[in-house]
């Protein structure tokens, strides 16, 4: 990829090496006839390369992006910024995004894993903002060949290597395991961070002559033109992408961390802006910066800090070397932004200026190496309309609801509790320091992670969701149900859902039938944000995650955050004493297509997904944070793969407790994966409100017991095993799978 | 009683322990910079955060003990003040000599953060008269380096002198008899890897972390009295 670095614009143009750098023939013409008037050279056109990457520019997704929920009075910032702010009042606000590195985990799977902690952190500290906790949505194949267990280990010990160092709580995601993502493993990082709304940043850089300053590590020659590499699709013959990954180093982004916070915090008055050197590293920092704030920009990239010699253009300006950051400083004020940078032991370089116009140059050995248009890069990529079509796999899609039969009810419990993607995660969540900075009230393993707001009442709730399967079988509704799971998620915490974030990862946009994927569950997703109330305040794109012409499930991730008026709210997934009464909140019915045991029996999803009513879920989720809030409620917890008899048995593990229960469904109907149910235990003292309160929403199924025994008598058949043994099935299953 | 909290660069948990100190036990915490703390006579003790100094890509600890506070550190010790090293603060007590053994890579080989039962071996010290004997409490552990291993004549010395302070219920990494706390012989210098400030608020789980500050504070009370 870097060889011929000295090819002029004519040789350029006509041996197309552009093409290897993910620009078509058409943008590189755009860009020569209409945004230039000549030919680029070669560094000009690897800068487009890079900010016009999907990864970018949002070129394929725009249109869909601009069908998102992005209103209501809580936001403060909204997409388009390093992250998304939503007030939480007593003038603190929190901030969150999710980031995908799915590309770069799959080639190199510890970096690409750690960097994408790496990044995620940054954009939330580049606002202002203190990080206070990290999520980890994560998708692999089957754990069962050598290559998929290898993925695992190595994409978890890359997050917990970053994040224990840097000393920011992991506590909470999610991870399934599917053929799907055999060849495309998915790596979502999201980050929450908290700061006073007088702190918040912007990545601008204003001012004729104030000053452009280059902080943190040195550039060298890792992950060059990333941005372009995480945007193109995988095949067998392009095996070897693996220079195109960079290396993270969370030391040195503890010690950046903080050396930008005390300056956001202590030099905010000769601070003009600040932004994270992330996807297509120095170029895509400085013209957004620039062309956010209408400048001009001139760099001279000799200053750069280069921690290898004889880079080129090209190289500096596309390299994605880690822990960099570019602030914009008040003329004058350098010496002072130096010293705080000093004290940490880091670089910090002034390289350019903010210049009167609009023109983006770049001088190299005294020569001016690049000379386009600010807006050229950060704004006028092309927006591509691109066509829709029903998958076959839906036209052809059989309107019969698959029914399990079911033989012996306590097998098909012990064998569901063993799957993968409903065994317990504990052996992964293990190994991330999910308590550091002695916030985290809820740790990894209930619905949601929970961190308590210091010197207040409040609590944060966070979680990550997202069921590919169900959008395989219909995005719309899949889409909806996504959030609503989120929701259900941070509702059953005893949280108010303010927002969400999304890492939107695809298959090949310019395919219609894939096209069409995206463009629906964008749909749904935005109909459930606007009823539930959680506008989308920032996220990325992921397409074409194909492996030789092979999509992954649809998978939009959602990255949900709430918030805990009142830490008494706060309420956790386990049922906490014998003699408590067990509620099923929400209807139950036949609704196994896309399940876990439809998969589980058959090896496969198929079918018309099931019926979803919106209004339903956000009914049943106000009644329970009704029920939260009155102080009714001891443990709740959401019904989501795997059906009710896995929420049942989930809840009893905690505190080893035991079940009598009673109910006129099948043996079948408790692994239906009907949406917008929990199950709530209740203390003895409170089951009359509580039963006042639900109406006919909630049923009585028995109650919580000090036997080591889960007993449940259906209307055909009864599950009857120790919880101890069944606890004991689904803690072992995965370490045993990975062995 | 004034606690110092010397930040090294890589230090995660210095801030927890100052907020513990702080707004749990109410008594008076400085973050002091490992770089350019020379001296700590104004202290009354001295507590080695968490984390990972100076990134711990060599053995842990071992690039922290050449840091210019380690000089001040020395010098509490030997002057028979309190010197308490956590987690990351005891590798580097170990690394710089000022408690036997080392911790080597967990057993797995994989950072473990969990909550472990210890068993509390001696409360005749000052870090930990405020347990009752053989008390069974909860307490946070997060390492991936916390395996401590010593020889056999150190072993047989920590038990006849009564230097091991904390044992785990269940071996979580690897530790040569179960230990995860030492003191020295003089018993000035504690070392553990569990994180009791993290264990000092109902909210976040467990209290059983206040034992150990609130014992710190009541020995040196007394002192002040007895002066």
């Amino acid at each position: 990829m870097l060889k011929n670095q000295t090819l002029s614009a004519n040789e350029l143009r006509d041996q197309k090496v552009y093409r290897d750098w993910g620009l078509t023939d058409d943008e590189y013409q755009l860009i020569s006839e209409k945004v230039l008037g000549r030919l680029p050279n070669y560094t000009e056109a690897g800068l487009f390369s890079g900010m016009w990457s999907e990864h970018c520019s949002y070129k394929n997704s725009k249109p869909v992006l601009k069908k998102f929920w992005t209103q209501g009075e809580q936001v403060l910032e909204g997409p388009g910024e390093g992250a998304g702010i939503i007030d939480i009042g007593d003038g603190q606000a929190v901030v969150f995004k999710a980031e995908s590195h799915n590309h770069p985990s799959a080639v190199e799977p510890y970096e690409g894993a750690a960097t994408g902690v790496g990044g995620i952190i940054r954009d939330i500290f580049s606002m202002g903002a203190r990080p206070i906790a990290l999520l980890d949505s994560l998708r692999f194949g089957e754990p069962d060949d050598a290559h998929t267990k290898y993925l695992i280990s190595q994409v978890v010990a890359g997050i917990g290597g970053y994040g224990n160092c840097i000393g920011i709580p992991t506590v909470g995601g999610d991870t399934v395991f599917d053929a799907s993502y055999q060849k495309n493993p998915l790596v979502n990082a999201m980050c929450v961070g908290i700061l006073d709304q007088a702190d918040i940043q912007k990545g601008q850089a204003t001012g004729i002559g104030n000053s452009v300053i280059y902080v943190g590590a040195k550039t060298g020659r890792d992950g060059i033109n990333g941005a372009s590499f995480a945007s193109a699709e995988f095949n067998d013959a392009k095996a070897t992408q693996r220079s195109a990954v960079q290396v993270g180093d969370p030391f040195m982004e503890k010690l950046l961390m903080e050396a930008c916070l005390e300056v956001i915090h202590e030099h905010r008055d000769v601070l003009i802006g600040i932004q994270d050197m992330g996807a297509a590293g120095l170029v895509s920092s400085s013209a957004e910066m620039a062309s956010k704030a209408g400048s001009g920009l001139e760099l001279n990239l000799d200053l750069v800090p280069q921690r290898e010699s004889g880079m080129t253009p090209f190289e500096l300006m596309l390299s994605e070397s880690q822990e960099r950051m570019l602030l914009c400083v008040k003329a004058g004020a350098e010496a002072e932004i130096y010293a705080v940078f000093e004290k940490y032991g880091l670089d910090a370089v002034k390289i350019g200026e903010v210049t009167e116009g609009h023109q983006y140059q770049l001088f190299h050995h005294g020569q001016l190496v690049a000379d386009v248009p600010v807006d050229a890069l950060a704004t006028k990529a092309p927006v591509y309309q691109r066509d829709k079509k029903r998958p076959s796999r839906l036209t052809k899609q059989s309107h019969h609801q698959f029914m399990p039969r079911l033989v012996d009810a306590t097998g098909t419990l012990k064998k569901m509790l063993q799957q993968p993607t409903i065994a317990s995660k504990k052996s992964l969540y293990e190994t991330y320091d999910s308590q550091v900075q002695t916030n985290t009230v809820v740790k990894p393993g209930s619905d949601a992670g929970v961190i308590r707001i210091r010197h207040t009442d409040k609590a944060l709730a966070m979680t990550t969701d997202v069921n590919g399967r169900y959008l395989y079988l219909n995005p719309r509704i899949g889409g909806e149900i996504a959030v609503a799971e989120a929701a259900r998620n941070i509702i059953a915490s005893g949280g108010v859902p303010l927002g969400i974030t999304d890492c939107l990862n695809y298959g090949n946009p310019e395919k219609p039938e894939q096209f069409y994927d995206l463009d629906e569950s964008a749909q749904g997703i935005a109909r459930a944000c606007q009823l539930f109330n959680t506008p989308v305040i920032s996220g990325n794109v992921s397409l074409n995650n194909e492996s030789n012409g092979e999509a992954i499930y649809p998978t939009p991730m959602i990255g949900m955050v709430g918030l805990i008026k009142h830490q008494r709210d706060i309420t956790t997934q386990d049922f906490k004493q014998a003699g408590d009464g067990v509620y099923v909140l929400g209807t139950t019915g036949a609704d196994f297509n896309g399940s876990e045991i439809q998969k589980m029996l058959t090896g496969q999803v198929s079918g018309e997904l099931f019926d979803f009513d919106l209004v339903t879920e956000h009914q049943n989720q106000r009644l329970l944070l009704r029920a939260i809030q009155k102080g009714l409620v001891a443990s709740a917890h959401d019904v989501s793969e795997g059906g009710l008899i896995v929420a049942i048995a989930e809840s009893c593990f905690d505190h080893d407790l035991g079940v009598t229960l009673t109910s006129d469904l099948s043996a079948t109907d408790f692994f239906a994966e009907t949406q917008s149910r929990f199950v709530v235990s209740v203390k003895p003292a409170q089951q009359v409100a509580f039963e006042e309160l639900m109406g006919t929403a909630a049923t009585y199924l028995g109650q919580t017991t000090t036997d080591d025994r889960l007993w449940i008598k259906t209307a055909d058949q009864a599950f009857d095993l120790p919880v101890s043994f069944a606890k004991q099935l689904w803690e072992e299953a995965l370490p045993c799978r990975l062995k | 009683m004034k606690f110092a909290v010397p930040v090294f660069p890589g230090s995660n948990c210095d801030h927890d322990m100052v907020n513990a100190l702080r707004d749990v036990l109410q008594v008076e915490a400085d973050l002091v910079p490992a770089a350019t703390t020379t001296t700590l006579d104004q202290y009354d003790a001295v507590i080695l955060p968490g984390g990972f100094s100076y990134g711990d890509y060599l053995r842990s600890g071992a690039i922290a003990r050449f840091a210019p506070v380690m000089t001040a550190i020395k010098a509490m010790a030997a002057a028979g003040k309190p010197v308490v090293g956590i987690c990351n603060g005891f590798q580097i007590l170990t690394e710089a000599g000022l408690l036997p053994g080392a911790l080597q890579a967990n057993r797995r080989g994989q950072f473990i953060c969990q909550t472990s039962e210890l068993i509390v071996k001696n409360t005749s010290t000052q870090f930990t008269s405020a347990y009752e004997p053989d008390a069974h409490i909860q307490l946070p552990i997060a390492h991936g380096e916390g395996n401590y291993y010593c020889d056999d004549d150190t072993l047989a010395e920590l038990r006849a002198n009564h230097q091991i302070l904390f044992e785990y219920a269940a071996n979580p990494n690897g530790s040569v008899a179960n230990i995860a706390g030492i003191m020295n012989r003089q018993g000035n210098v504690l070392g553990m890897m569990p994180h009791p400030e993290r264990a000092v608020e109902a909210l976040l789980g467990s209290t059983d972390g206040l034992g150990l500050f609130q014992s710190l504070i009541a020995r040196q009370t007394q002192e002040v009295a007895h002066a």
